[in-house]
């Protein structure tokens, strides 16, 4: 016996697409189906606590080495560290998909608004600071920039190297992707506020910025102190006006203030951390906690 | 029994058509979401806008959403690869129906369909520590992040698609066609030229147009080679950024909801557009090729 396809007629597929069209739009609402509580996973007879923190790729690192300090002391504890960039943090906090964020940036006046409508408040702890090193490749003649040179080299005003004291050349400016924190931070402490230059190249990550910069000749560009650090890239000095002496960023640098490009790194809490999240925070800004800071390569608060 | 049979074989056909139509169930799908979250977008941001010079999606000024310079960044990376990848990929499947023995065959085409399983992202690590210093030191130029380099992977990516359809479409033109020149005196360069190329041109344009198809979708070789600097320009010697890029390296942080999102949709959108329309012409060139051979 064949089957006869042709008696399925064109009515019957469109039944069929319209049925599984309403099978799968039953679970279309986005954040309902997908999400699951941290909780629900581990078994009711274990007292366990659970503690989920998301966010700045920067702090992933860091906030790790924490994270396995503190369940070494605390074996009872499950904290889950993720990184997505500070904006996928701050809207997980949103989604009341994590316990605590992680954010090298500040969080934007529209993301407030938007927690208002949720009911979450955002509590700011700043647990480490990190310095940003502007690089150079390292034949590169100039050595030192003013703040207000910078600026104007990433928003396109300054176009050619020998402006600033370099070679006849055109300068290839390198910034992270607008997804960065770190981008968000140059943009309103270097940049002033203004927008990036339109020739301003974007890269997906601060290992790509290192390599380009340690191959192509006339090029600038920004990345986390530690990345700078044993690459094949000039780090130069940055001035705060004319006058000043040109400082490269360091630990005693960026941890006395003299460095002018470094920033905070902060943790968000949904309202006054309690239970677990705030002994890690605890933890964190304690002694032993900022001792973590400076063997990974950031910079502690005191 | 027979009763038991005829249900079963029912089932099963059900079963089959069921298969046979999730692809289309998902491709509408995916055209009412991205429309859904992409079409308000239309609404909020001024047209002037959109369609103007700038992509500064995340600024403290006024955000400038202007799709043009993503639209051109991905037509020019496309045309060069194209462009690129025509000769090589139209050359090679003559050679490979036309000339070639079988043992050159048989060891040229296992690797052609290498090329087309390595990974996009190994081919933009290749690209940005090889291909692009290298265009540098071979043009002269100051950055290795270019259009060009994006391109040349580009191209290698297309080029076994345009290779393996075009030797097809090659391969079925009929015997007589050749025999019939050849017996005319033409040499074999010549019937190959003006009879068998020809003949096969429905489909090597069809081949053409689905490694151009494969090329505009491509993301992440381009987005670590091509500086995502968002330039309105036709220099293949300018950063470019295109829509794959923008979409992958933004939409991981987008407020959810916001203008921003929504225009990564909208683009989204316009980029399924531009791919359906190449693959859809590409495949009535294919099929009207059959229907007139059959004739």
């Amino acid at each position: 016996m064949i089957l006869n396809l042709k008696s399925f007629g064109f009515s019957t597929v469109i039944i069929v697409v319209a049925f599984i069209s309403l099978v799968l739009g039953g679970c279309n609402k986005p954040g309902e189906s997908d999400e699951r509580a941290p909780e629900s996973g581990t078994p009711a007879k274990v007292e366990s606590e659970t503690l989920t923190i998301k966010g700045s790729d920067t702090m992933v690192h860091l906030v790790t080495y924490w994270a396995e300090a503190y369940m070494k002391v605390h074996p009872n504890a499950q904290i889950s560290v993720t990184g997505g960039g500070s904006g996928t943090g701050i809207a997980a906090m949103l989604n009341g998909t994590t316990d605590l964020a992680m954010a090298s940036r500040k969080v934007k006046p529209k993301e407030t608004e938007l927690a208002k409508d949720q009911g979450v408040s955002f509590n700011e702890i700043i647990v480490a600071r990190d310095g940003i090193a502007v690089a150079v490749h390292p034949e590169n003649p100039v050595s030192e920039l003013t703040l207000d040179q910078l600026r104007q080299i990433f928003n396109g005003t300054l176009r050619n190297w020998s402006q600033v004291g370099g070679q006849d050349e055109e300068i290839q400016v390198l910034s992270r992707e607008s997804n960065s924190g770190t981008y968000v931070f140059f943009n309103e402490h270097v940049l002033m506020k203004d927008n990036y230059g339109q020739a301003v190249r974007l890269m997906p990550s601060n290992a790509a910025i290192v390599q380009s910069l340690s191959q192509d000749r006339f090029s600038i560009g920004y990345v986390g102190l530690a990345y700078a650090e044993g690459a094949a890239v000039k780090v130069i000095g940055v001035k705060k006006d004319k006058e000043t002496a040109g400082i490269t960023p360091s630990l005693e640098t960026v941890s006395d203030g003299s460095y002018p490009i470094a920033r905070p790194l902060h943790i968000y809490s949904n309202g006054e951390p309690a239970g677990l999240a705030k002994d890690f925070i605890d933890f964190a800004l304690s002694q032993n906690g900022q001792d973590i800071v400076r063997e990974t390569g950031y910079i502690p608060l005191k | 029994m027979k009763l038991w049979r005829k249900h079963l074989e029912r089932v099963i056909q059900w079963g089959l058509l069921i298969s046979a139509t999730v692809t289309i169930i998902a491709v509408l799908l995916i055209f009412v979401f991205l429309g859904k979250e992409g079409l308000p977008a239309l609404l909020k941001v001024p047209l002037s806008n959109l369609l103007g010079d700038r992509w500064i999606p995340v600024s403290f000024e006024n955000p400038r959403y202007g799709v043009l310079p993503l639209i051109a960044g991905s037509i020019l990376v496309t045309f060069l690869a194209t462009v690129i990848a025509v000769p090589f990929g139209v050359g090679g499947a003559t050679y490979l129906s036309e000339f070639a023995g079988r043992a050159e065959r048989e060891i040229l085409k296992p690797f052609i369909e290498v090329l087309a399983g390595i990974p996009s992202v190994v081919l933009g690590f290749f690209g940005l520590v090889v291909i692009g210093p290298a265009l540098k030191s071979l043009f002269g130029l100051t950055s290795s992040l270019t259009a060009l380099t994006g391109a040349i992977l580009l191209a290698f990516m297309a080029l076994p698609t345009i290779l393996s359809i075009a030797e097809d479409a090659l391969r079925a033109v009929p015997r007589s066609f050749k025999e019939a020149s050849l017996a005319l005196g033409a040499t074999s360069w010549q019937t190959t030229w003006k009879v068998t190329l020809p003949a096969a041109s429905p489909g090597v344009i069809a081949a053409v147009l689905l490694g151009i198809g494969r090329v505009i979708g491509e993301t992440m070789a381009v987005m670590m080679v091509t500086g995502n600097a968002a330039v309105l320009t036709a220099s293949p010697f300018d950063s470019v950024r295109t829509i794959t890029a923008t979409i992958a390296a933004e939409m991981g942080e987008v407020p959810f909801g916001s203008d921003h999102y929504r225009i990564l949709f909208l683009i989204g959108l316009l980029l399924l557009g531009m791919t359906l329309a190449v693959n859809l012409y590409a495949r009535r060139l294919l099929v009207g090729k059959i229907r007139r051979r059959k004739r």
